[in-house]
């Protein structure tokens, strides 16, 4: 059977699985839509936070990123799991003991104040869009390769699909289509990465094919770093990023993974403080198997492409390179006219370009793998971009209905009506979504990866301080988030959008990118909150008692308003 | 729960974060990124060992962090009392 059908066929039935669960799990409370109903399993949690987690740039985009940067790769690998710990350990036992439904409602609590609140609510906005906007684009994409079909075509599909589970299920909904779309994304990435280890080096354990020896004897990463010197690349197991950009990077997604309020609110999912512990643990154990696979993808994909294309004819080129070629994603411009594909570092003699996003997707196809691993492969894709779309969403339409209306503006709205709101609130959030997937604006595709710096130089240290130092009042923690957010925003503004004069890499602050920038953001964050904090009066007593109540499991009682 | 007994609980906990964060940050950014170079120089099979740490032994090392972490709690917990039932 063809490609085609296998992947109409796969994915079909994937998008039937989505709306029969959506249509199961119904939502007919404000509790069933915030948090599932708050007594979701550990295990079923663990699953759909990996998912939520696991975007579209996980799937499909970081295999092909390392593929690319070699060992600097090792800032998405450490920086997106490191933060789990901080995340188990300092936030989301304490989190689920507060109860509440909403990472501002823990701040609005906490800092006693409506204005913090606020601050939340825009900075929980700011990070989901700049988030949400990339998996929309990146449904597009996996449609339009696939099905064949135009980009916008694709990601209206994506619309509906997610419009339809989230709206319904909201977090009940989600939450178990999460499971699912866990399992299938899972699933889809090991299967090829299996194939490819297997086929490469003999060993079905991608983990240890990655360290193991190809069939001439040499070990594959010898055989890649060799290959690399060959054609002028740096080589593959050392690192070309300045040693304080790669720990500043990887500082800032870690912190920012912690601070990311659709990853933390899966916690006021679960029962009580021991399962919220339990299940950060099944989250990164289940997100491990993925990120501790992705490297060894890309060392077997950027061996098998350049022993592929590099130095053959170009009219001896395998179906997928004119696929590809097709799509633009894939160029080759023979500058010498000699037929032949010269592959190399140096930019005036390099015919081939290649765009990374491809190395996951094409990669069934370079391996040679049966039809139905293609498909399954553009399955798990949509998993992943949907999945974490969804939770997005839940969470721009909670900081609505539930922080800004039920909270500030109608305090005595009714359950009915909050849970109308809530709906309205994720059919607008999709809507623009989709919007911005449909025309990305240029500055979009750069920001992504800033959410983070953006995650960590705002709410990280308000809840940090929050649970840890009790003496934290509302005067510091606020002067903290502001000051934070605004210096990476300019910082990302500067550098990334060239305004405020705008600059090149030498002009960076200590030498960090902007992506590394929001560890600085937090560092200054943590100080500002800590030096204001002490010239204004101890927060009031009561609050002082709630910090040491969410310090120790006993009496957590489910999520409430 | 008194307040003796709260602050005695509570100075554990933080023992307890302190010693796993400590090894959390020695994996991470000592071995996969301060020390890289010097651990590259040993080898383990195919790999260099700082590059191993980097994309690979740092992420096993986070998973267990975790299950310890859950472990020392839950008995913590109940030493002081303080466990859900």
């Amino acid at each position: 059977m063809d490609v085609q059908i296998w992947t109409f066929g796969i994915v079909g039935f994937t998008f039937a699985l989505y709306i029969g669960i959506a249509i199961w799990s119904t939502a007919s409370s404000t509790k069933d839509f915030y948090v599932a109903g708050g007594g979701v399993s550990p295990l079923a949690n663990g699953m759909a936070t990996a998912a939520d987690w696991m975007s579209a740039a996980s799937f499909i985009s970081m295999a092909g990123l390392i593929s690319f940067m070699g060992y600097d790769g090792a800032v998405y690998l450490m920086g997106w799991t490191g933060g789990y710990v901080l995340l188990a350990l300092l936030l989301a036992p304490y989190l689920r003991k507060f109860g509440k439904f909403t990472v501002p409602d823990f701040i609005g609590d906490r800092y006693y104040s409506n204005v913090a609140r606020t601050v939340a609510v825009i900075c929980a906005i700011i990070v989901s869009f700049t988030y949400v906007a990339g998996q929309m684009r990146g449904v597009g994409v996996v449609f339009a390769r696939f099905l064949e079909v135009p980009v916008e075509t694709g990601v209206y599909i994506g619309m509906l699909i997610v419009l339809f589970y989230a709206t319904l299920g909201g977090m009940k909904g989600v939450t178990y289509t999460q499971v699912a779309q866990y399992c299938i994304l899972i699933f889809a990435f090991m299967v090829p990465a299996i194939f490819i280890s297997f086929q490469l080096t003999g060993n079905v354990v991608p983990q240890l094919g990655f360290g193991g020896t190809l069939s001439d004897g040499t070990y594959l990463l010898d055989k890649l770093d060799g290959l690399h010197k060959e054609l002028g690349f740096a080589s593959y197991t050392e690192g070309s990023k300045p040693m304080i950009d790669v720990f500043c990077i990887t500082l800032a997604l870690m912190v920012g993974t912690a601070g990311l309020p659709h990853v933390i609110v899966r916690f006021f999912t679960v029962k009580n403080v021991r399962d919220a512990r339990k299940s950060a643990g099944w989250a990164l154990l289940l997100i491990a198997i993925l990120y501790t696979t992705a490297p060894a993808i890309s060392t077997f994909a950027r061996t098998n492409l350049i022993q592929t294309v590099s130095g053959k004819e170009y009219s001896s080129m395998p179906e997928w390179f004119t696929n590809w070629e097709r799509t633009g994603l894939i160029q080759f411009d023979d500058k010498n006219a000699d037929g032949n594909i010269q592959y190399v570092a140096d930019a005036e003699k390099n015919e081939l370009t290649i765009d990374r996003d491809i190395m996951v997707l094409a990669n069934p196809e370079i391996a040679n793998l049966p039809n139905w691993v293609i498909a399954l492969v553009a399955a798990g894709g949509l998993a992943a971009a949907l999945s974490t779309a969804a939770g997005l969403l839940l969470v721009i339409s909670a900081s609505v209905s539930h922080d800004l209306i039920k909270k500030q503006i109608k305090p005595n709205i009714s359950e009915k009506g909050e849970l109308v709101w809530a709906r309205i609130g994720s059919v607008i959030a999709v809507i623009v979504a989709g919007y911005f997937g449909i025309n990305p604006p240029g500055f979009v595709a750069a920001v992504v990866a800033l959410a983070f710096g953006l995650a960590a130089a705002s709410f990280f240290p308000a809840i940090i301080l929050g649970i840890f130092d009790k003496r934290m009042n509302k005067e510091g923690a606020v002067a903290g988030m502001v000051v934070g957010i605004l210096l990476m925003l300019f910082y990302m503004m500067k550098y990334k959008l060239d305004l405020f004069g705008g600059g090149t890499q030498e002009d960076w602050w200590f030498g960090i990118s902007p992506e590394g920038f929001g560890s600085v953001a937090m560092a200054v964050n943590f100080v500002i909150s800590f030096a204001i904090s002490r010239f204004y009066p101890a927060p009031p007593e009561d609050v002082q008692e709630m910090v040491e109540n969410i310090r120790f499991p006993r009496g957590a009682g489910g999520a409430t308003h | 729960m008194s307040d003796k007994s709260m602050k005695a609980y509570w100075s554990r906990n933080l023992k307890y974060l302190l010693i796993l964060l400590s090894i959390w940050f020695a994996v991470s950014y000592g071995a996969g990124i301060l020390f890289v170079d010097q651990l590259n120089q040993i080898r383990i099979g195919g790999f260099k060992l700082g590059f191993w740490f980097a994309q690979q032994g740092s992420i096993y090392v986070f998973v267990v962090l975790i299950y310890v972490y859950v472990r020392l709690m839950n008995k913590l917990d109940k030493e002081y009392d303080v466990d859900e039932k």
